[in-house]
């Protein structure tokens, strides 16, 4: 798939997300809009999916993930991207998006493996827990002698979680070269910016010092960025050392009124923020709404 | 009563590495993570035999539980192992989202539980541990008593698929149990038929319990023993049928009093059939240094405990 039809797809996902978040009037916008163009990229470029598909026309998943590449996202409070990527890229009905935080609904606030909504391997949440639970996936497929990646997206708040830091020295120690995991920088969390709350300070130097191969993605809102540094970073693999891209994104990315600012966190938009929000997300070709 | 005789003491951990190195060499399946105690688990010659199949995780047993996690997802059957305060209330909240709540096939086998840690005192003396693995949901909790309960009790843990909490000791206890045992998660095991009370019993207390229940004989007293191996899910059949034949109970654990087995126990009781039970647990209280002989005297966890509380509780019957 060309960047340009990434980028058309992009532009139905964040529409999907700001109306998943207005419809139950709750769930995180902000990192989910910054995260997009990743998602987007990931899932429908980068990442090697079994695009087998069941009787239900859906695509076919597969807890084990054995010989295909496996995503696992940390900072699970951006659930709103990860279930519209996956609905769009074929996993289940995108109509199910319409039941985001709803009662009986598979899309819980944050991913879990409980309801078997297909796409989600583990639950994530509780922040800090993602990276461990890819080291021992990526752990697994070498046991396995699959050659296939595992990728793992973090959040630059989640990186003053201990467990983030156990999971940092062991990964290169173990030689886990078929891994890659991505930290989405947008500089802000709940209680303000990143740098106020508790100061990661050189995030690039410290994972070098860990052992990791540290690379960097200046602007992951731009679809072109995005995907050249993921193929940069699969040439990387299989050297000895895990790697980590540093990935720079605005949160809210293409709502202007929630960018820049960590209010977005986890509000959402009432009906007259959501006409705004959606006159600015324009699609094009023939995707549609939910 | 039945006569349960000994010729050699062994730990319940000795137990499990004999375990996994039976599983290490039967089932390519099984990995085993440690968190820097490999002498202490016992699991030297499984690491000899399997060594691509053993990981290290160093002193970092939260990663050690994301690691297991992520492992089940390639198929793998993860034993993550280290002491029983650093397999439960340390890692608590990765043990609920990443594997219970995840559903993923994670045993997380943890010796040096209760009080016969010993010298170490009470920082490492968790009687914490089964009250919490019982109240998560999604999590199978067995206490085996002996090395061979403990052995079968591992092979069946690999078999079974699910999360489980498999929990075991430190100091050489009789081994009294068959070597080649079936063992059946959730299903208690009769140790002596009796008719006037129930002693319920598991893990370093069941062999106590055998004990009291010779010192009772001897009175004129027959004692029940059931051994529940599993704490959940917990038999209440076995302990309704027992209960309603001997109407009152006796739980006995090397854990705290509030949240074990027995409040396990009375749970059942008081939905189905109420009956007076006494505890054998330690009362809100943490250990501290000694022997594992002195701390079980100590903490009222001994025979000599148990004959009373039988006593008490057969005194209080309607």
């Amino acid at each position: 798939m060309q960047n340009q039809e990434l980028r058309a797809i992009a532009v139905q996902v964040r529409r999907d997300i700001v109306r998943m978040v207005h419809a139950c009037q709750s769930g995180h916008p902000g990192g989910s809009l910054g995260c997009t163009d990743l998602f987007v990229a990931l899932y429908f470029q980068q990442m090697k999916i079994n695009n087998r598909k069941g009787k239900d026309t859906y695509l076919s998943f597969n807890m084990d993930g054995k010989g295909e590449d496996l995503f696992f996202l940390s900072n699970g409070h951006i659930s709103p991207v990860f279930y519209s990527t996956l609905a769009r890229r074929g996993y289940f009905d995108v109509k199910e998006l319409s039941t985001f935080r709803k009662i009986d609904s598979r899309l819980q606030g944050h991913p879990t493996t409980h309801e078997h909504l297909p796409g989600i391997r583990v639950a994530s949440g509780s922040l800090g827990q993602g990276l461990s639970v890819a080291i021992g996936a990526a752990l697994a497929k070498r046991l396995n002698g699959d050659k296939n990646l595992v990728y793992c997206l973090m959040g630059d708040g989640e990186q003053q979680e201990g467990q983030v830091w156990e999971a940092a020295q062991a990964a290169p120690h173990h030689k886990t070269d078929n891994l890659i995991a991505i930290i989405d920088l947008n500089g802000q969390q709940i209680d303000g910016p990143t740098e106020k709350v508790m100061n990661n300070r050189d995030l690039k130097a410290k994972y070098k010092a860990f052992g990791w191969n540290v690379m960097e993605i200046k602007d992951g809102n731009d679809m072109d960025q995005v995907v050249a540094g993921l193929r940069k970073a699969k040439r990387l693999t299989g050297k000895g050392q895990p790697i980590m891209i540093l990935m720079k994104t605005e949160m809210g990315a293409g709502v202007d009124y929630m960018m820049g600012s960590h209010k977005w966190h986890g509000v959402a938009p009432n009906d007259e923020q959501l006409q705004t929000a959606l006159n600015q997300l324009v699609t094009t070709g023939t995707i549609g709404d939910y | 009563m039945t006569k349960y005789t000994f010729t050699e003491k062994k730990d319940t951990r000795s137990g499990f590495g004999a375990g996994m190195t039976e599983l290490g060499r039967t089932n390519p399946n099984v990995v085993t993570l440690c968190a820097d105690l490999v002498g202490s688990l016992k699991i030297d010659t499984f690491i000899k035999e399997n060594p691509e199949r053993f990981i290290q995780c160093g002193i970092a047993e939260a990663n050690m539980i994301g690691v297991a996690a992520g492992l089940t997802i390639g198929g793998k059957i993860p034993f993550a192992t280290t002491f029983a305060n650093f397999g439960s209330g340390r890692v608590y909240d990765q043990i609920r989202q990443s594997v219970a709540y995840s559903d993923k096939n994670v045993k997380i086998a943890v010796s040096h539980a209760g009080l016969t840690l010993g010298e170490d005192g009470a920082t490492h003396q968790i009687l914490e541990d089964l009250a919490m693995m019982r109240a998560m949901p999604n999590m199978t909790v067995i206490n085996p008593c002996d090395f061979n309960q403990t052995k079968a009790a591992t092979i069946a843990a690999a078999n079974w698929k699910g999360p489980i909490y498999l929990r075991f000791g430190r100091p050489v206890v009789p081994v009294f149990t068959a070597p080649d045992q079936k063992f059946e998660i959730g299903k208690a095991w009769m140790v002596n038929e009796g008719k006037d009370v129930t002693i319920v019993a598991t893990g370093h207390l069941v062999w106590e319990a055998i004990q009291a229940a010779e010192i009772l004989e001897a009175q004129g007293i027959s004692a029940e023993i059931l051994n529940i191996h599993t704490i959940k899910p917990l038999d209440e059949k076995a302990i309704l049928k027992s209960v309603r034949k001997t109407r009152c109970v006796v739980s006995c654990e090397e854990h705290q009093a509030n949240g074990g087995l027995g409040d396990a126990v009375a749970q059942t009781l008081a939905k189905n059939f109420l009956a007076p039970q006494e505890y054998i647990a330690v009362e809100n209280s943490f250990g501290e240094s000694g022997t594992p002989a002195q701390l079980m005297e100590k903490y009222g966890l001994s025979a000599k405990n148990i004959v009373e509380k039988s006593l008490k509780v057969i005194q209080r019957k309607q």
